[in-house]
């Protein structure tokens, strides 16, 4: 547990900076607003609707097949941890356990899931 | 350094994540705007890992950073910001249903309080931390020796969630 | 008394790091120039040498610009995000061995925890958030879609880096830093240092692409591609916010290159110096050196693929990430088990 104090100050500190850095320039740099200067970028034409309009699934679909991946890392890292232990009973439960998610996976590039086009 | 500094700066850190996470859920449950709740739901499950870390539970908190703050929360992000005109809906924060949703809620408490007072809890020694080691490898060897078969059904139940996902790509991909 | 010795470290840390960030888009913007052959800042100083200060404190005095259109708290916070993830990722990091100093023994490193690794990688899925948050804030199409783009990406090669790490857990049997460099001291055949780099080629490959998608360098920079994106998420950042994500770009490399340099290239060790017969201080500070020298060579390849490879199409990004990169790092974990067994 100690051991995370200093992460914890790490990240106090880090904040701390950024907070002082955004407070610097609030006092240091010069305040002119308008109109044309606060509206949108858009490569100089006027702005059209909004930026906020509907997205293609595919980036939804990135995230799903993320965490369920992600879910099979984190099962493999205390087993890579304890390798030597396990022996070869552990190493071949593991190749099992990616090989039933390599079926899902190559189902996924079949169904064309991961495909961008 | 004397033991009883480490235990008050522990105790700090104890009540400022349990009151993030409080603070955080409130603005989860009572916002108007869906994104700051979306946003709020990151300091809620940043705090738990927190409160993680200081059960000495390191493998967990890392984890729950790693799967819901990385992942599940992003998947969340990306639904709220890429519906089309949810960020603009008010939605209702009021209270409905006030008779049965206050009977469910006083059963689970209860059923939480009963648990809190009948457990039978495991006090590390003199609150040192030390005395608990590394829990990953722990984990790893309970997983390939007593736990093997839900191990192994846990990949089962994600090879299902793959397909399920690989069903949603195909309806995309026929329009 | 405990409390003094990591405010030390942590404040000695980040005074490296963030004058290594200022000289770091020097060296950057120097090596650009002769690869093109221009000559690239030279006036502020000798040979330029005081640019970087000159660009912070033009950073201060800049308007800082949040469009109507933007929300405004989540428009400040985003830099933020990125940055504190940025600096804090260094905390784990071990850039030296125990040295012995003012009669007492301190470890080169702000906090020696047991899943030292992972928080590594915790903190980087958090960067995520910066980017995503500034993208969608600004309510700007480029950000919108860049930040998208980002995010998609990041977190498609954050998988094939968290699986190229598990060779290197496999042979180091620990999830601390620290004892993983220690493992890479040992020697191949008396000769060759046992470093991972050695050990684990494959994964060394995957996991230094993967990190190089993660820090959104090019050929990977689809999050900000000038040509197609103006300026990807941070298109509507104006001033120290605009300069708070550029600090925290740099200082993701810098931590990138550290956290290579202690999984694959040896970490702090200076391969065969226990036969030089050095004092234990001049051995320590020796490796304090050696690891610096690592780093910066790391550096120096960030900066030198950036302006030699094109930039990737969206598309080919995916599927190098998804069809060729998770396959390998799989293939990387069989072969490294199946050679631990045999």
């Amino acid at each position: 547990m100690e051991a995370y104090i200093p992460i914890f100050l790490m990240l106090a500190i880090a904040l701390a900076i950024g907070v002082v850095f955004l407070k610097l320039q609030e006092w240091l740099g010069p305040r002119n607003p308008n109109d044309e200067k606060l509206s949108t970028y858009e490569s100089g034409m006027a702005p059209v609707r909004t930026a906020r309009e509907r997205f293609s699934v595919k980036y939804y679909m990135v995230a799903v097949l993320f965490i369920l991946f992600d879910i099979e890392v984190i099962f493999l890292y205390p087993w890579a941890v304890n390798f030597r232990a396990l022996g070869v009973f552990g190493y071949v439960e593991m190749v099992l356990f990616i090989a039933i998610l390599l079926v899902g996976y190559l189902y996924i590039l079949k169904k064309g899931a991961l495909q961008w086009d | 350094m004397t033991p009883d500094t480490t235990l008050h700066l522990t105790d700090y850190l104890f009540y400022f994540f349990a009151l993030l996470a409080v603070f955080s859920g409130g603005v989860v449950v009572f916002s108007r705007n869906i994104v700051h709740s979306a946003f709020a739901l990151m300091f809620t499950l940043f705090a738990v890992a927190g409160l993680y870390v200081l059960l000495n539970a390191d493998f967990l908190a890392v984890t729950q950073i790693l799967v819901y703050v990385g992942g599940i929360l992003v998947l969340i992000l990306f639904g709220v910001m890429l519906t089309n005109k949810i960020v603009d809906v008010q939605i209702k924060a009021g209270s409905i249903h006030v008779l049965p949703a206050s009977i469910i809620t006083a059963v689970i408490a209860g059923t939480l309080c009963g648990v809190f007072t009948l457990t039978d809890w495991f006090v590390v020694p003199g609150a040192d931390a030390s005395a608990v080691k590394t829990t990953a490898p722990h984990i790893g060897e309970a997983l390939i020796t007593n736990y093997v078969l839900p191990f192994e059904v846990a990949s089962v139940v994600l090879l299902v969630a793959m397909l399920g996902a690989a069903m949603i790509a195909r309806r995309e991909r026929k329009k | 008394m405990n409390i003094i010795e990591p405010l030390v470290k942590i404040a000695l840390i980040l005074l490296i790091n963030l004058t290594t960030v200022a000289y770091l888009v020097y060296t950057e913007r120097r090596v650009s120039a002769f690869i093109q052959n221009r000559v690239g800042p030279n006036r502020v100083g000798p040979m330029g040498l005081l640019q970087p200060v000159a660009d912070i404190v033009k950073l201060f005095f800049k308007e800082d610009i949040v469009p109507t259109a933007a929300n405004k708290f989540v428009h400040s916070l985003a830099p933020l995000i990125s940055l504190i993830v940025a600096l804090s990722t260094f905390a784990v990091i071990p850039f030296g061995n125990t040295i012995h100093l003012f009669g007492r023994d301190i470890k080169l490193m702000i906090a020696d925890v047991n899943v030292g690794l992972l928080y590594l990688l915790a903190l980087s899925s958090l960067g995520v958030y910066g980017i995503t948050l500034s993208g969608w804030s600004s309510n700007n199409k480029y950000s919108l879609l860049g930040g998208l783009r980002s995010s998609a990406q990041m977190i498609s090669y954050e998988l094939s880096m968290g699986l190229s790490i598990i060779g290197v857990l496999m042979i180091a049997g620990s999830l601390q830093l620290d004892k993983i460099v220690v493992h890479q001291g040992n020697y191949l055949g008396g000769f060759l240092p046992a470093w991972n780099i050695f050990l684990q080629p494959l994964g060394f490959i995957t996991f230094v692409v993967a990190y190089f998608a993660e820090t959104n360098r090019l050929p990977f920079d689809l999050p900000e591609a000038e040509p197609e994106l103006v300026g990807g998420y941070h298109t509507e950042y104006s001033g120290m916010k605009f300069g708070l994500f550029f600090l925290a770009e740099y200082a993701n490399m810098i931590t990138a290159s550290a956290v290579i340099t202690t999984l694959y290239l040896g970490g702090w060790q200076f391969p065969f110096i226990e036969n030089f017969g050095f004092s234990p201080l001049a051995v320590s500070l020796l490796q304090v050196a050696a690891f610096g020298v690592k780093v910066a060579l790391v550096l120096l390849f960030f900066i030198i693929v950036r302006w030699t490879i094109p930039r990737f199409r969206y598309d080919q990004l995916m599927n190098l990430g998804w069809k060729v990169m998770l396959p390998l790092a799989v293939l990387n974990i069989i072969i490294t088990g199946f050679f631990i067994l045999v």
